[in-house]
């Protein structure tokens, strides 16, 4: 029968699985969330692509837009500036970042759950709106002015001061994690040797937080290179690529070289995210089921010394949120001081209404909703069905993709798209629609891994069990799965919602008169000379942003009360 | 002599569920290998084996969850083999519960049954039954999580078997418990499932559970069948050195055979001990026998299959003591053999005495080593 002991010579008939109906809509499921990506993300991408090889007619010029690029000075300068600000965004933002979550974590001040609501502030306003508030401070007429010992505000140290109070939030919600996730036996055992407190952080806590540290620094540089508002408000005439590219859209109508300076700021956000995967994929975990968390012991000195200081950035943080409220209502800065609420008169100012405001509110919803539910059941689909594992592979692969993907470019690649002729979908370009398609994808990824992590925690069998009792899977992911994840989904829609109220970069180029958004709004104000009621619409968007996050505590409160039955952790 | 008897039974009857030539691959790599099998109706069979040889996928392919990559599978007269989940009939179990963990136990046993648009009144009175025939009757309003691991897999039973079906699957089911619960939950499942007459595979990995619940074992060893029985069979006349080694104590010892049904150990010292199995003279075989089936009480020296051999070691093991002995003049050859605490007491058995044991002929199994 068989030649040697490798040969095995199967005889049997090869079997065909017949397809049920459920597997039909499993697959048309699939099919629907592939299509869906390559729509949203993959052909626009390609076609930002292929215009940075075209001239304005659309004929292939091959690498001339890029020979052009590198020979103009103005332009290729940039590449130095950006990463210049970015490297000294980031160190700065991951130091002091670590630095107040080393105070959370490791010290016995008072008042931990109020430092850390405040150090998560910033992820409430969009980038623009620290950069008004440095204006009023070391601006012409600033009321600090003197701090910077005459440099001026409108440049790099602009720069860098708005980006690390934006992006100071990211950094901290990362290192916290990193440095909760601490085994109290491994201080116990560094305290028994006799290593003073010195070389304990050195050998214990340094390396603790290692891979929080790193997936920190790539996340703040990857935010400040790709970040658009604050050098836009605040550069002056310091040119960085994101505003680069505005300025070849909006100021020069020249697409092909805002393609191709998007392409270069695509390639450092690419870097960054591919060197993040492959050292975040070498991270074994540390922590065992058994660890013990660590509890710190009081210790006056350092205590008080850790109180100062994160009293000092939490201040620093409410201050600038404070200056801003205080523009958006002094009468005539510097000269009246009187407070009043002329500036909240957005339908009197040069390229803001309340029109605008109100239709961020109507376009976060949309995001929320529909973002939520087609990212909850993609990852359900992807991480649930059986088979098409290279079709399976392709989505994850797509689903990763828009993290590394700048605003601003993903904003330019929706036009290329949209705007091109004969395009079907043409008809959304101009509407409400390409705003939230371009918002939901923008913050796709992120959204995609918390919903494939409390996928991941779901018992595997669910499935295998329905089909046992012949329930279609889809019920059973009604009746099941979206009620244990209920959690997860409000998560990701409330993140959905604020990034939705706060972006500016993907947007930009994608409004219309009738659909005005509120971050538009503040850029366009400020633009136009308007700081204070650009501040004011800011300040705005802060606060719907911190009551739907306050609603979202509340609600996710109570679900937890109500469920606290049958839910364990 | 053993008989078997569900397979003589079943002979005359039609086999519930035929599995034939069944492999699945995954990608290169071949996790089970053209298994044959048949099951018969009402019968409780064990897929017996250590972790990794097959026994999850061949289950899996049975219930359509990982259909096979070759093969057919038969289930009451009717080819199943390419059918989803949902086109079978059988209910199924796993180790982890897999219990919906927002659903009362009551939502959880009604889960099939709401699905066949049956009578609110009908579900609620079958899940009742349920609740009763597991043993957790006045549960239902609780939730999963509220319950121990043992009545959590009852409650999985219990929806297993909420739509009746002709196959029950039991993957591991209480492996996740502890000893105590364990024990009880195997006695209380086989009762329920001679009461129900369902026919039933179990996967498991624990000898104990198999030889104890099962009508018929089927022991797999890396992808294939190496051999189905009832326990006494497996235990008594296990088919390979796997068998032998997997289920029970057994002693291993290189000999050779005679050619005439005898098998010498050493050469030397031993010889012309009767034999079930001829092998050809000359041949390089494995003699095996368990360590209780060797006899030292009222053994004449000249008697068949009787030699001297020395206490080495005796270990206390409770209800009887474990002792190594070395054959006389033979001090590699080295077996262990069980002994009553009687016994030992009577015959005076210590370290470093001689006694006469003798290998019963009927006991002792020859495998050509390959
Ligand atoms: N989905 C899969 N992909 C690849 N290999 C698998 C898969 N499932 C099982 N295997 C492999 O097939 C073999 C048999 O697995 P399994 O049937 O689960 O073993 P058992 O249940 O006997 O412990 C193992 O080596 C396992 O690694
Ligand atoms: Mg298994």
């Amino acid at each position: 029968m068989t030649d040697g002991p490798q040969a095995v010579v199967i005889e049997a008939p090869l079997v065909k699985p017949k397809v049920g109906r459920e597997n039909w809509v499993m697959r048309a499921g699939l099919a629907v969330i592939g299509v869906y990506l390559l729509v949203a993300v993959v052909f626009p991408l390609y076609t930002i692509l292929s215009k940075s090889f075209q001239d304005s007619r659309g004929l292939f010029v091959g690498l001339d837009n890029y020979a052009e690029y590198f020979a103009t000075p103005a332009l290729f300068y940039s590449i130095n500036n950006s990463l210049t600000v970015s490297v000294i965004s980031m160190v700065i933002t991951v130091g002091l970042a670590f630095g107040y979550a080393y105070g959370l974590t490791r010290s016995c001040i008072p008042g931990k759950g109020v430092f850390k609501a405040i150090a998560l502030i910033p992820i409430l306003a969009p980038s623009l709106l620290p950069a008004i508030s440095l204006r009023y401070l070391f601006g012409a007429q600033g009321m600090i002015k003197g701090l910077l010992m005459g440099e001026t505000i409108y440049g790099p140290i602009g720069i860098v001061i708005g980006e690390v109070f934006w992006t100071f939030p990211h950094a901290l919600l990362i290192i916290f994690t990193a440095l909760s996730l601490s085994d109290a036996r491994l201080y116990e055992a560094a305290e028994a040797l006799g290593a003073s407190k010195l070389r304990t952080f050195f050998t214990v806590t340094l390396p603790g937080a290692k891979y929080g540290l790193i997936s920190a620094c790539f996340v703040v540089f990857t935010l400040v290179i790709t970040d658009f508002g604050v050098p836009k408000v605040i550069g002056g005439g310091y040119n960085v690529l994101a505003v680069d590219i505005y300025k070849q859209v909006v100021g020069q109508r020249n697409f092909q070289m805002g393609a191709v300076v998007g392409l270069v700021l695509l390639a450092p956000a690419l870097l960054a995210f591919v060197a993040d995967r492959m050292i975040q994929g070498k991270q074994v975990a540390l922590l065992s089921a058994r660890a013990v968390p660590y509890e710190p012991k009081p210790d006056r000195r350092f205590d008080l010394a850790m109180l100062a200081f994160c009293g000092t950035v939490a201040f620093v943080i409410i201050g600038i949120l404070a200056v801003a409220q205080f523009a958006a209502l002094v009468k005539f800065w510097p000269y009246n001081l009187s407070l009043v609420l002329d500036s909240y008169q957005f339908d009197l100012m040069d390229g803001g209404s309340w029109g605008a405001f109100w239709n961020s509110l109507k376009m976060a919803a949309w995001t929320a909703v529909i973002g939520t539910a087609v990212i909850f059941t993609g990852a359900y689909l992807v991480e649930k069905s059986k088979g098409f594992e290279h079709g399976r592979g392709l989505i994850q692969l797509m689903c990763m993709i828009p993290l590394a993907v700048p605003g601003i470019v993903l904003g330019l690649a929706y036009i290329f798209f949209f705007n091109a002729v004969g395009n079907p979908l043409g008809f959304i370009y101009h509407t409400l629609i390409i705003l939230v398609l371009c918002t939901i994808t923008h913050f796709y990824t992120v959204s995609h891994l918390t919903a494939a992590t409390a996928l991941k925690q779901m018992d595997a069998e669910f499935e295998a069990v329905s089909s046992s009792l012949k329930v279609p899977f889809y019920k059973t992911f009604v009746r099941v799965t979206v009620p244990v994840c209920i959690p997860a989904i409000l998560d990701i829609s409330i993140y959905l919602f604020v990034n939705a109220m706060t972006t500016v970069s993907a947007v930009i180029f994608l409004y219309s008169a009738d659909t005005q958004l509120a971050s538009v709004a503040v850029l366009n104000m400020d633009d136009a000379g308007d700081t204070a009621p650009a501040a004011a619409m800011g300040m705005m968007i802060v606060y719907t942003s911190a009551t739907v996050r306050l609603l979202h505590f509340l609600l996710t409160r109570g679900i937890a009360r109500r469920t606290q039955a049958w839910r364990k952790r | 002599m053993e008989t078997d008897t569900s397979a003589a039974a079943g002979e005359a009857r039609p086999p519930y569920l035929k599995v034939e030539n069944v492999t699945k691959k995954f990608g290169d790599f071949t996790a089970i290998k053209d298994i044959c099998l048949e099951v018969f109706e009402s019968e409780f069979v064990c897929f017996l084996g250590p972790s990794g040889c097959g026994k999850t996928t061949l289950l899996r392919a049975i219930a359509g969850l990982d259909i096979q990559t070759h093969g057919r599978i038969e289930q009451a007269g009717r080819d199943i083999s390419n059918l989803p989940p949902t086109e079978r009939d059988f209910g199924i179990v796993f180790q982890s519960y897999a219990l919906f963990p927002n659903l009362t136990v009551f939502k959880n046993v009604a889960y099939g049954l709401e699905n066949r648009k049956t009578a609110k009144a009908d579900i609620a009175a079958r899940v009742d039954e349920l609740l009763q025939l597991v043993g957790m009757p006045d549960q239902g309003p609780k939730y999963p999580a509220q319950l121990s691991g043992g009545q959590q897999q009852r409650v999985a039973l219990a929806r297993a078997l909420a739509t009746s079906p002709g196959l029950l699957l039991l993957d591991e089911p209480l492996s996740a418990l502890d000893a105590k619960v364990r024990v009880r939950l195997r006695h209380e499942i086989k009762e329920l499932q001679r009461k129900l007459g369902v026919t039933t595979i179990m996967v498991t990995h624990d000898q104990e559970e198999a030889l104890t619940m099962a009508d018929r074992i089927v022991v797999m060893n890396e992808g294939v069948i190496d051999q189905v029985g009832t326990p006494l069979e497996i235990y008594r006349r296990p088919a390979s050195p796997f068998v032998a080694d997997f289920i029970g104590a057994m002693n291993f010892l290189s000999a050779v055979a005679g050619g005439d049904g005898t098998v010498r150990i050493d050469g030397v010292g031993l010889s012309a001990i009767e034999c079930v199995c001829v092998q050809d003279e000359g041949t390089a075989v494995t003699l095996c026998l368990r360590p209780e089936d060797i006899v030292t009480r009222g053994v004449e020296s000249g008697a068949p299959n009787a030699f001297e051999a020395t206490v080495a070691d005796l270990e206390f093991l409770g209800s009887f003591y474990r002792a190594s002995l070395t054959a006389k003049g033979v001090e590699n050859t080295r077996f262990q053999a069980d002994f009553s605490v009687n016994l030992v007491r009577d015959l005076g058995i210590e370290a470093g005495k001689t006694l006469t044991v003798a290998f019963p002929a009927d006991r002792i199994r020859v495998f050509a080593d390959s």
